[in-house]
């Protein structure tokens, strides 16, 4: 039962993967990262990671992709973008080797380890204990062991809000900035024609 | 693993995957004929505010009008705009439904939770909770289902290829994303007060006789109304229900989203809608009413916490309806307002005085202390809070900020 979510949750994942790199269209590029998160989400649950799973959902795919998606919509980046120049020379190429590089260590790793491969062992995301549920554990570990690093990454979020803040600010001795040459006095009628004296 | 049921704990043979199978089947038809009737209450009941007859004419009291519009809705035209994202236009309306029915499959609908009963009720010989699935992480997968939602309003409006319904998507999202934060701080704070995440055990915490006898155990008394009246506000928001539907204003938006669809899949968006708001009621229950839990009067006790769910239900969704028919609908700006600067502190503050007290009893403070404490921690922060909001309001009259 678990090979078979598994092996369908990696073929979505998979899928999703190539859909990422492959579209044209940058937003159906988004559509298909949110399949590759949820097919992620699914091998959390099939390896008992229950939380991880819901959390995966609800940060990226719930808040991540949407944002994601929101730029996209407001800055109107559509099919017109130019996929044909490259930002940065020979970036495919080196992309594409590089690929090649991780694909052939894994199958190296799978071929040369035969069966040592294969450890049995518990997974790293499964339950620690049937009795007390993920979630407790969780949270017994962030608010004991872990309360400091929570601490500091709760600071560094708020830190990060107040930047982001400070940085949108104007400041108050900025001059408004004058409309471009171009959007001006450009001689134009008016869009709407003024009506005549008695054209009604 | 996925599930607290003492169904699935057992071993699994042909019976249990019949009778998951059968409950399936079960949530999916109640939930459908729980919408259509939905929608022919609130038509019905909105014309009775407004001295109308509302729909009369398809089968007694106008109740089959739904269906009719249903099958008319079906040999209509399927039109799918030129400038249209084809793909993604066909798409968005399935995202809209699936979420909205998935929400529906943690809510516990029934149960016998009576008499100190735990809530589980025989099917064919085997134990089991009349509900779907009982996850551990129960709640959040209602979290994360209503965080997905955006994605079928976003991806509507934009596949449309035209200006009107990307706005109105725009603004429905902004809308949407911006009130989940009000209601998971409100959820946590049931989460807090009941100790569990799982629907089954947030009902059973709040089942039982309840303070002085006759007082019931609701978390809506146990979290202190703050929570439930967040929840309920956010909730309408997040349905995008009146006072809160800017995401429809017809004056500016034409129709927003689903202008440019017709035929089934503007259906569906409609569907969709009335099967939220039929879900979100099961969830209030479920959070601060206690879900199926209640006293039997007579006869058995598992026909009564379906009885307890349904009554709780329809007082929730006639109250969505009153309010729909009562209150005009508020400017944007009001809605961010309200969202941002009062239900999100105010729903983080009562989170951490709940905390607090539960601290406290644990560890046995002074109750005068930390109730003094609280209080000036909590208008501390209500103080700079109105402050911040004043200079943020002066600096953008003097035009310093736009």
């Amino acid at each position: 039962m678990e090979t078979v979510v598994f092996i369908v949750s990696a073929l979505i994942v998979l899928a999703g993967g190539l859909g990422v790199v492959s579209s044209r269209n940058p937003v159906h590029a988004a559509l298909s990262l949110i399949a590759t998160l949820f097919g992620i989400a699914v091998l959390f649950l099939n390896l008992g990671a229950q939380l991880l799973a819901v959390v995966q959902v609800i940060v990226y795919t719930g808040a991540i992709v949407v944002l994601i998606l929101f730029v996209m919509m407001l800055l109107g980046v559509d099919s017109e973008e130019d996929l044909e120049t490259e930002p940065l020379v020979g970036q495919r190429l080196l992309a594409g080797l590089i690929g090649l590089l991780f694909l052939g260590a894994v199958l190296a790793i799978i071929i040369l380890g035969k069966d040592a491969i294969v450890t049995g062992s518990q997974s790293v995301t499964g339950a620690i204990s049937p009795t007390i549920s993920n979630i407790s554990q969780i949270g017994t570990a962030l608010f004991t062991t872990y309360v400091f690093a929570l601490e500091v990454t709760a600071g560094l979020l708020t830190i990060a809000v107040v930047g982001a803040v400070v940085l949108s600010r104007r400041p108050d001795d900025l001059a408004p900035i004058p409309e471009p040459e171009s959007m001006i006095n450009m001689g134009d009628e008016p869009l709407t024609a003024i009506p005549e004296e008695g054209a009604h | 693993m996925l599930s607290g049921d003492p169904l699935l704990s057992g071993q699994i043979d042909l019976a249990v995957v019949l009778i998951v199978l059968l409950k399936v089947v079960a949530v999916f038809a109640f939930l459908l004929v729980a919408t259509m009737l939905m929608i022919w209450f609130e038509r019905k009941v909105v014309s009775d505010f407004q001295n109308r007859v509302g729909p009369n004419t398809a089968g007694p009291f106008g109740i089959l009008q739904t269906l009719a519009d249903g099958i008319k809705f079906f040999f209509k035209e399927d039109l799918i705009p030129d400038r249209a994202e084809r793909r993604v236009c066909i798409l968005a309306p399935l995202l809209t439904v699936v979420p909205a029915f998935l929400l529906f499959t943690i809510v516990p609908f029934g149960g016998d939770f009576s008499n100190g009963h735990d809530g589980s009720v025989e099917l064919f010989g085997h134990t089991t909770y009349l509900q779907l699935a009982d996850p551990a992480i129960g709640i959040l997968f209602a979290l994360a289902m209503s965080s997905i939602a955006v994605y079928g309003v976003m991806l509507a409006g934009w596949s449309s290829g035209s200006k009107y319904p990307l706005l109105g998507s725009v603004r429905a999202s902004a809308q949407m994303v911006s009130y989940e934060a009000a209601l998971g701080l409100s959820v946590c704070a049931v989460v807090l007060t009941t100790g569990t995440l799982s629907t089954h055990g947030i009902v059973m915490a709040q089942a039982g006789s309840g303070w002085g006898g006759f007082i019931p155990h609701w978390n809506l008394i146990a979290t202190g109304f703050v929570p439930f009246v967040v929840f309920l506000l956010a909730s309408q928001a997040e349905l995008n229900r009146p006072p809160f539907d800017l995401v429809e204003a017809e004056q500016e938006l034409v129709g927003s989203y689903h202008t440019e669809y017709s035929s089934i899949r503007f259906a569906l968006f409609f569907v969709a809608e009335f099967m939220n708001s039929v879900t979100m009621a099961a969830i209030i229950v479920t959070l601060f009413l206690g879900g199926p839990a209640g006293p039997a009067l007579l006869g058995p006790g598992w026909l009564w916490g379906i009885i307890w769910f349904l009554l709780k239900m329809t007082a929730f969704l006639f109250l969505f309806v009153w309010v729909r028919s009562t209150l005009p609908r508020v400017r944007y700006d009001q809605l961010m307002d309200l969202g941002w600067k009062v239900l999100i502190p105010l729903s983080l503050g009562w989170l951490l005085l709940l905390a607090t007290f539960w601290v406290a009893r644990d560890q046995q403070w002074n109750g005068f202390v930390t109730v003094a404490l609280g209080a000036v921690v909590g208008l501390t922060g209500y103080g700079l809070l109105k402050g911040a909001i004043a200079t943020s309001k002066a600096r953008r009259l003097e035009g310093v900020v736009d």
